[in-house]
């Protein structure tokens, strides 16, 4: 019994860094429809941020965060500006095939750069032993840094200028156009907090896993069952679709082979689209 | 392009009563596509004996399989407008049929790969009519998620030796004659594939289903209220684009010797498909074609050159990201646009 | 003067020409220089290489009055199967390359064998260890390694000694090689009176073990013998060590073997590896350099120690080097027929290859041993605990 609440806790755990992780790819796609298929990509980037950031001062991981924010932020404008802005409110496979394009761009420069070899960054903190089980100590950092993230990005949208501005354009690009906002650089800084999002959670994901570069589609691939799970376009449901997905995984694997969890998994995912387009936890819209 | 495109919608508006299928026939053998597609079909097949050379046999074999993919996968994308990103699927679970068949109940691999083609076209109709009420993006992920779950199903799945996949015997070849001559034959078969791809893709193109199927790509909505079925459209496509590419999967998983799930549902592959069917022109007949050459040489090139071979990822990104931005209907759209009159031989 | 320096250099030419003829041995192969198996392939590449050098350097490879230089073509396999049949035609057919090395890994030989066969060449098959491969009526092919079947049999022998009613979790890569090893590893374990408390694969990809581990943890097991390749089992040790997983005996195949697993620190000590070679064995070669003395070489060089993918590459070198020697010539079917008279001992260990044409080319001679990574003072080493006679520490259980 205790076997299985401790399965369920850690999948809650890893699970709400999940959910920060679809937390950028959503809020990118709700603001400007646009799917970023080089997410696996950038939650790498946050993780080698974090890696020659604690390898070259010797800071411990978790204050580097704020750094990685800012780098997420500068390459996700740049990235925006170069490949995504001409393809805004075209059809669905230009978006899809651009930011394809910057995924094998970024690879194959992080390839030539770092080979495919695995990284690690070592982190220790105590962790909490009962019974036999332990709940390691960068598992509870990781899940308590990723939900102050979710609420900051929750506040930042809901009370702040340039906040209420990416809420606008998301709901109505044209009225925010005629509003006076200047609707390109709205997007450009959604897409840059998108992308910021993401480094962080490679970040954290860094701290608990080690990563290659090529880590980054199986996140890429999380992050989607995660978004339709919380609904596309929904920032806040992400982070519950996270939770769930790792509820579900949680309770999964005390009784089946782990190797079925992808199937149970992307299973869910399909069903889910089919039956809830809009998600399981569409009730509040960014 | 987009102007011909609406041209054709318009004239999708005003469907013309049915000709007798013969009648049908003679008209396509009137055009000279038709008969450039059967050309080209003739030279891939007798190209590397002529010159014998069983290392461009290779390569034509892997751009004919691509040819295969981008076309039935152009049919989706091309004419009704739906990005399919799962269409590994196809090929691979077809694989898995055929070579199941081939091996363990000693079918001969072309029926083996034909039933394999039926069963990947009826499960699809199934899935469509449940999937294909997506649109868009949603439509797209999933697609994703089919070919992830079924990847995942297959790892599991015991009779095809779950993650490890079937492996042939040299025996296997037996039936055809021996490893060597086995190689050329399913070579042939793939070429023949590829070239009913290209017929297929031509047929729908200048049918009435393929109008509807255009309708659809434009405006579905508008396309369902001058009367085109579309539910019913988009699950025979989707059905009919998955039948080839799972023939070409049970033939190439024979040649190759080894099925197994990573390789066999490789997402990557599927966007793949996708690249070519953009370099060459999504919507034409013969851009997949050029595409999946062009691609299958420069990915080719890149591996083995000592300088480029770091870099292939980043220069085959680059490339894509020009196309994407600069020259959205691929290498046919912008040569129709500057060489208006190619569109009387090439479709 | 100009003329008596250009006479000389005629002269000089003359000199050395007749002597022996000197001609150039293509070998091609395909490496993962990029993918998941970038590491143990890049090592593997290394023996390759220092092969080569060696032969060179001494003057090539003699063989029927003339005298071959090695040369390599290569190209990167991207750790997948889908161009290792185009880039393996291409070495055979636009290359020219006289021999082959596989690729590394039982999938993508199992994938290049198809076409080594095709065109009769002789293939060296070192890094694919899953018997299946060679049981498909290949003639050509030559496998260096012990099979899979063997690999955890000395850990089981270990656990024997230590504690023969041991509770054993078998959890394992889903890929071709460490699924056979551990099937085959549960039907002895089973047949040794061993309990098997768990059984779980986990995909090629996994870097998240929590779930995994709790499962080991609730199954109550003393041992946990596994893991796949060297990225999912240096991370399943170091989660194994922060989820404080009781274990007293972890075996894991590949990943431990390289020294890199040493940077995991504490998470390192008393986990097991399977090995086909260590530099500390005292095998006494008929040909070639001892294991000392290859070990001290390849460290001088790559600033590294030597794991077992690199001897192996070595040794693939210097068995087809003996039998193309015996042979002497470079034509296929007598190199063949060379090697399946193999039974010789190198740095590497004993050589002898199946003749059954059921099973051809499988290894039949070479043996492993079992290697735990200890603590000496601050240090971490990797000593050989099994078998008896070869061991240089007892196992730490």
């Amino acid at each position: 019994m205790i076997g299985i609440l401790a399965s369920v806790i850690d999948g809650v755990l890893v699970g709400a860094v999940y959910g920060l992780a679809a937390m950028g790819l959503t809020l990118i796609w709700g603001v400007m429809n646009v799917i970023n298929l080089s997410h696996g990509a950038i939650i790498v980037l946050g993780m080698f941020v974090v890696y020659f950031l604690t390898g070259a001062t010797g800071v411990t991981a978790y204050l580097g965060i704020p750094l990685v924010l800012v780098v997420g932020f500068v390459a996700g404008v740049i990235i925006y500006w170069i490949s995504v802005n001409r393809v805004i409110g075209q059809p669905i496979l230009m978006s899809l095939l651009a930011t394809f394009s910057l995924n094998m761009i970024i690879i194959g420069l992080a390839t030539a750069a770092w080979t495919t070899s695995p990284y690690n960054v070592p982190v220790s903190l105590p962790g909490i032993s009962i019974q036999g089980y332990t709940f390691t100590g960068t598992h509870i950092m990781a899940a308590v840094i990723a939900s102050v993230t979710a609420g900051l990005l929750y506040l930042f949208l809901h009370y702040t200028r340039p906040g209420k501005a990416i809420r606008a354009v998301a709901s109505n690009r044209e009225a925010a156009e005629l509003n006076g906002i200047p609707t390109r650089q709205v997007l450009s800084m959604a897409f840059g907090l998108g992308v910021a999002l993401a480094c962080i959670s490679g970040a954290l994901i860094a701290t608990l896993f080690p990563f290659t570069v090529l880590s980054g589609g199986a996140y890429q691939l999380k992050s989607f069952v995660v978004t339709v799970l919380g609904g596309l376009g929904n920032p806040a449901g992400a982070l519950l679709g996270g939770i769930a997905l790792g509820m579900v995984e949680g309770l999964a694997t005390p009784f089946t082979p782990v190797s079925w969890t992808p199937i149970i998994e992307f299973g869910l995912f399909v069903l889910t689209l089919i039956a809830f387009p809009r998600g399981i936890f569409s009730f509040s819209r960014p | 392009m987009s102007e011909t495109v609406s041209q054709e919608v318009a004239k999708a508006g005003t469907f013309k009563p049915r000709h007798a299928a013969g009648e049908e026939l003679l008209r396509h053998l009137r055009q000279p596509f038709p008969w450039l597609i059967v050309i080209f079909t003739a030279v891939c097949a007798l190209l590397p004996i002529v010159t014998d050379d069983v290392s461009l046999r290779e390569s034509i074999l892997l751009a004919a399989v691509y040819v295969t993919m981008a076309t039935n996968l152009n049919l989706m994308i091309g004419y009704a407008g739906y990005v399919n990103f799962g269409n590994i699927v196809f090929f691979g679970l077809g694989g898995y049929v055929g070579v199941y068949l081939a091996t363990s109940w000693h079918v001969h691999v072309l029926v083996a790969s034909i039933i394999g083609g039926i069963f990947v076209s009826a499960l699809a109709y199934l899935f469509g009519r449940g999937i294909l009420r997506l649109r868009g993006a949603f439509f797209a992920l999933a697609t994703i998620g089919v070919n992830e779950a079924i990847r995942a199903f297959v790892t599991n799945f015991e009779p095809w030796g779950g993650a490890t996949g079937i492996y042939l015997s040299m025996d296997a070849y037996e039936p055809l004659g021996g490893p060597m001559q086995g190689l050329w034959i399913c070579y042939f078969l793939i070429i023949a594939v590829m070239g009913l791809s290209l017929l297929l893709s031509y047929a729908i193109k200048t049918s009435k289903f393929g109008l509807g199927l255009i309708a659809i790509g434009q405006n579905e909505d508008a396309a369902a209220v001058l009367g085109v079925p579309t539910p019913r459209y988009k699950a025979i496509v989707y059905s009919i684009s998955g039948f080839l590419p799972a023939v070409a999967g049970g033939l190439y998983f024979f040649k190759s010797g080894i099925i197994e799930p990573t390789s066999a549902f490789d997402l990557t592959a599927s966007i793949e498909a996708i690249v070519m069917l953009m370099l060459g022109g999504a919507g034409t007949v013969t851009g997949p074609v050029i595409g999946a050459f062009l691609y299958e040489e420069l990915r080719g090139y890149l591996l083995v050159s000592e300088t480029f071979s770091h870099l292939q990822l980043v220069l085959a990104g680059a490339l894509l990201l020009v196309i994407v931005l600069f020259v959205p209907g691929g290498l046919m759209g912008f040569l129709f646009e500057r060489m208006p009159w190619l569109r009387k031989w090439l479709q | 003067m100009k003329k008596s320096l250009y006479l000389l250099a005629v002269a000089a030419l003359f000199a050395a020409g007749p002597a022996i003829a000197q001609e150039t041995l293509t070998i091609g192969f395909t490496a993962s220089q990029t993918g998941k198996l970038n590491n143990d392939s890049t090592s593997q590449l290394r023996g390759f290489e220092m092969w080569r050098d060696d032969v060179n350097a001494a003057g090539g490879i003699k063989a029927g009055g003339k005298s071959y230089k090695i040369k390599f073509v290569s190209y990167d396999d991207e750790s997948q199967g889908t161009r290792v049949q185009q880039l393996y035609t291409r070495l055979i057919t636009q290359d020219k390359a006289q021999f082959l090395f596989s690729p590394y890994s039982s999938g993508l030989v199992a994938t290049a064998a198809i076409i080594s066969e095709q065109y009769g060449k002789v293939m060296l098959s070192i890094g694919g260890a899953e018997e299946k491969t060679y049981k498909l009526g290949n003639k050509n092919l030559f496998q260096l390694y012990t099979g899979a079947g063997q690999y955890l049999a000395g850990a089981l022998e270990v656990l024997k000694q230590k504690n023969p009613k041991a509770k054993i979790a078998f959890v394992y890569e889903d890929d071709p090689f460490s699924k056979a090893v551990a099937q085959a590893t549960r039907e002895l374990a089973k047949k040794d009176g061993f309990t098997v408390a768990l059984e779980e694969s986990y995909s090629s990809g996994t870097t998240d073990f929590g779930p995994v581990i709790n499962k080991v943890i609730s199954s109550g097991a003393d041992a946990l013998l596994g893991g796949g390749h060297y990225a999912d089992g240096s991370t399943l040790a170091r989660q194994l060590h922060d989820q404080k997983a009781k274990l007293k005996w972890v075996t894991l195949l590949v990943a431990p073997d390289s020294p890199n697993f040493a940077k995991l620190g504490d998470a390192a000590v008393g986990i097991s590896v399977p090995s086909q070679w260590e530099p500390q064995v005292t095998y006494k070669p008929d040909f070639g350099p001892t294991p000392a003395e290859f070990a001290k070489k390849f460290t001088d060089k790559y600033k590294i120690a030597p794991g077992y993918h690199a001897a192996g590459g070595y040794a693939g070198g210097l068995i087809l080097q003996h039998a193309i020697e015996k042979a002497g010539s470079i034509d296929p079917a007598k190199v063949a027929a060379e090697l399946n008279k193999t039974d010789a001992t190198t740095l590497f260990g004993q050589t002898k290859f199946s003749t059954d044409p059921k099973s051809h080319g499988l290894q039949l001679a070479h043996k492993m041993v079992v290697a735990q990574w200890q603590k000496k003072g601050d240090k971490l080493v990797k000593e050989v605990v099994w078998p008896d006679n070869a061991k240089t520490a007892s196992p730490m259980y």
